[in-house]
């Protein structure tokens, strides 16, 4: 049922080819034969006794961190693959064991690239069937006017993921906010934050490694989000077909070596995350609302967009927009590099403008924006 | 290389049939950074025969930008002061051989100014050199290698350095070869590659304490630059080290007894390489070994990223500067003499700067007995509440709970023979390091370390 049983298989291979000469017993129980080795503690544990540790686990996270409140209305983010399954299962089952009193849905964002999301849409509809969740599917088509395959036929295969992460990361919250619940939770686990943990060191950022190992974010928002697979190791990661970041490749490579040799080190990333000294007076990124979409955005993005817009000379008057609303605008002008990276003054956006405003796609419908 | 200095463009056609590829298209790398040098606008700027490392600046330039920074450092952060006696620890690398050269050229330009001076009253501090011997390799080699050193030390006189060559066993024993099986016996019970490395780079660090306490030595100088201070950065953080990091990459480090400083901290490791070869400074590269475990996939993980980015060193590196550092990262009161009348203005006035910031109350933190890296709060509140539950606990047990996480994961041995094994083979300066007793005996040390705390308990309950 879970990533980390599949992605232990492998390695209880080993201990099992022993077995004959001498019988493993699991740690937990010690009756019946270990079907798994856990790589957070090395035990080599039967099946049973993994589901009663796993669920065990996360209902201490969550109660300990104090998640939710009863009655509260929680959307699932079920992206249909491994993490995001086991979120449902365990929380729908914890829900109904520990009477937490929670109001769950699914909530799925379909990229709309074509034989990507599928598979994994109809795992996200048969988690609905099985689990008895309801479940909303929101698009980009829905929420853009755009499908990602549409945006890559526009602007190639170059600079495509920037399109799709900054939509995907509203598309959550928006899903969200057509649901109307109170938390978003996501499926992010352990190696999911360590990986942001060394992203945040290798560029600087003190502000958000201060901050990307809270397990629940967003509190000042509309819709915080929780993350209780925050120190549960899960392995297998998948990433989108089209052309991945090449820095962050790097350390997502970096963590696998890591895991293979000492998995407990992605615990210790988050631990020395949790733990860092930083200062009280370091300054975070603020927060500002989008003029257009009113999506909370940092204020960086908002005044790039204002600068933007102010050399584009359609408008009169300085907007403070996302990056979406930016990266959507100039989709719909024809100009689809407009928000991508920093403005190189005013000639050159100029000229850009100019050699492509005969293709501009002006009657572009753009979707339903309001947040 | 011939194409080039013969100016045939390096796209003759003769070139490719008698040179590979990759040595033409180094010549015409050449070709493109032989420039002028950017600052003195005069030489030609440098770029290295293996065509990896390339300078914007010619090599007066270039040398005078290091000196400059490993200056700078000193000055702004008052390492070294006139009436110190400083301790280069000398590894045999390309790191700690520049921070020797500098601090000897420093040393000689002092020496030349107090010289000058009318009363000669000006104090010049004093310099010596620290080699710690762990190699396995045969004697015939150590042999070469400290005749090298020997000669690499008197080469840079006046004024005269003494040399300090301690084999690592001798921090367990004064006996060399009791000594040196205690080591290995010792190194034995660590079973993981990456701990075994760490304890060893804990070890050496005692005896260059050792060494320079002995010695009366004020200041350890280390050759720690920008890519190693990286690559610890890392390896702390995957080692779930976060809180103690911001103590090891500060200029100054005043937890030890000699403090010690890091006056090399903002040059790259390929810079100062450079710099060895350019200046033919030589260096024991036979006793530098590939590093092990997560230590090592550290490395070739900065290397892939420092391909993608050459900047990225520093870039981790200003991130860790970041952190709040710790009260001992800053220079003790009494690593400055009191009596300071005949020093310049200059030293006085930062002198009385250092005192007012003396004044405000300092946190005490609990250090780790192996590591000496400083405990989490929560650690440290867990080893209270343990030493003060259990009533037997032995030396060992009390030992190996007052040890970091890491340490206890990575070093200590998780066997109760094999730990208590490890304990009685530890060198005493570690084991003196730790509580002795539990509750139930000599209760002074607990209750210095959680002072704070019961006096705030105190006044809470009243």
């Amino acid at each position: 049922m879970s990533g980390e049983e599949g992605n232990d298989n492998k390695e209880t291979s080993s201990p099992q080819k022993t077995t004959a000469k001498k019988q493993q017993l699991c740690c937990i129980c010690n009756q019946k034969r270990p079907a798994l080795k856990r790589p957070k503690t090395l035990e080599q544990i039967c099946k049973e006794c993994f589901y009663d540790v796993f669920e065990e686990e996360i209902h201490r996270v969550i109660v300990e961190n104090r998640l939710f409140k009863a009655g509260e209305r929680i959307a699932i983010g079920a992206s249909g693959g491994k993490d995001s399954t086991v979120l449902a299962y365990v929380l729908s089952e914890l829900n109904r064991r520990h009477n937490y009193g929670l109001d769950l849905f699914l909530l799925s964002i379909d990229e709309g690239i074509t034989g990507y999301r599928d598979d994994s849409l109809e795992t996200v509809k048969r988690n609905e069937i099985q689990y008895g969740l309801p479940l909303k599917v929101v698009s980009y088509k829905d929420l853009y006017g755009w499908t990602m395959d549409e945006i890559v036929k526009m602007i190639g295969l170059k600079n495509n993921c920037t399109f799709c992460g900054v939509f995907r990361r509203q598309a959550l919250d928006r899903g969200a906010t057509l649901l109307k619940v109170d938390k978003l939770v996501t499926g992010h686990n352990a190696d999911d934050i360590a990986e942001t943990v060394l992203l945040n060191i290798l560029r600087g950022d003190i502000a958000r490694l201060g901050r990307c190992t809270a397990i629940t974010t967003g509190e000042d928002g509309p819709i915080p989000r929780c993350k209780p697979f925050k120190y549960t190791i899960l392995g297998v990661r998948i990433a989108g077909i089209y052309s991945p970041n090449a820095y962050r490749g790097f350390a997502r490579e970096f963590i696998k070596d890591l895991e293979r040799m000492r998995p407990r080190a992605i615990l210790d990333i988050i631990r020395s995350g949790e733990n860092f000294r930083i200062a009280v007076s370091t300054k975070m990124p603020e927060q500002g609302i989008c003029e257009r979409c009113g999506y909370i955005s940092s204020q960086d993005d908002l005044r790039s967009t204002c600068c933007l817009n102010h050399f584009s000379n359609s408008m009169k008057r300085e907007w403070k927009w996302c990056k979406a609303c930016v990266l959507l605008d100039g989709l719909n002008r024809g100009l689809p590099k407009l928000g991508i990276g920093r403005s190189r003054g005013v000639n050159r956006q100029k000229e850009v403008e100019q050699t492509n405003g005969t293709k501009s796609i002006e009657s572009k419908q753009c979707g339903t924006l309001d947040f | 290389m011939a194409c080039a200095s013969g100016g045939c463009g390096g796209a003759g056609g003769g070139c490719y049939k008698d040179e590979e590829e990759k040595q033409v298209l180094v010549s015409e790398n050449q070709n493109q950074h032989h420039c002028i040098c950017l600052k003195c606008k005069v030489e030609e700027s440098i770029s290295s025969s293996s065509g990896d490392f390339t300078s914007d600046l010619c090599f007066v330039c270039f040398r005078s930008n290091l000196f400059c920074k490993f200056k700078q450092s000193i000055t702004t952060n008052d390492l070294i002061s006139p009436t110190d006696k400083v301790l280069v620890a000398f590894s045999g690398g390309h790191s700690s051989r520049i921070a020797l050269q500098f601090v000897h050229e420093l040393q000689e330009k002092a020496q030349k100014n107090s010289e000058a001076s009318r009363d000669k009253a000006y104090p010049v501090f004093g310099v010596g050199v620290a080699f710690i011997d762990e190699t396995n390799i045969n004697s015939l080699e150590l042999d070469k290698a400290i005749q090298d050193l020997r000669l690499i030390v008197s080469s840079l006189s006046p004024p005269e350095k003494e040399l300090h060559i301690m084999p690592i066993g001798n921090i367990c024993s004064s006996d060399p070869v009791e000594g040196r099986n205690m080591m290995s016996e010792l190194l034995c019970n660590v079973t993981d590659a990456t701990g075994k490395e760490d304890l060893l780079r804990y070890l050496r660090m005692l005896c260059l304490q050792k060494i320079a306490y002995d010695n009366r030595y004020t200041k350890l100088v280390l050759g720690s630059c920008t890519s190693s201070i990286a690559c610890h950065i890392i390896s702390a953080t995957v080692k779930g080290q976060g809180y103690s990091l911001p103590a090891d990459m500060q200029y100054i480090d005043a937890r030890w007894e000699i403090p010690v400083v890091l006056p090399l901290r903002d040059c790259v490791a390929q810079e100062l390489k450079m710099l060895c070869c350019l200046d033919s400074l030589k260096t024991l590269e036979v006793l530098d070994g590939p590093r092990a475990g997560i230590n090592g996939l550290v490395s070739s993980f900065i290397q892939v990223l420092l391909e993608e980015n050459p900047g990225r060193e520093r870039t981790i590196v200003r991130t860790a500067e970041k952190l709040s550092p710790f009260h001992f990262n800053r220079l003790p009161e009494e690593s400055k003499d009191s009596n300071n009348s005949h020093l310049p203005s200059r030293w006085r006035r930062r002198k009385k700067q250092n005192l007012k910031s003396h004044d405000e109350s300092m946190p005490s933190e609990f250090l780790c007995p192996v590591c000496f890296s400083p405990l989490t709060k929560s650690d440290f509140e867990s080893l209270t509440m343990k030493l003060g539950s259990s009533d037997t606990c032995s030396e060992s047990e009390i030992f190996g709970s007052s040890c970091c996480p890491s340490c206890q994961f990575q070093i200590l041995p998780k066997e109760h023979s094999s730990m208590e094994q490890f304990y009685s083979l530890l060198p005493q300066p570690m084991v003196a390091r730790a509580p002795r007793d539990s509750m139930n005996g000599d209760q002074t040390w607990l209750r210095e370390q959680i002072k704070d705390c019961l006096l705030s308990d105190g006044e809470d309950g009243t």
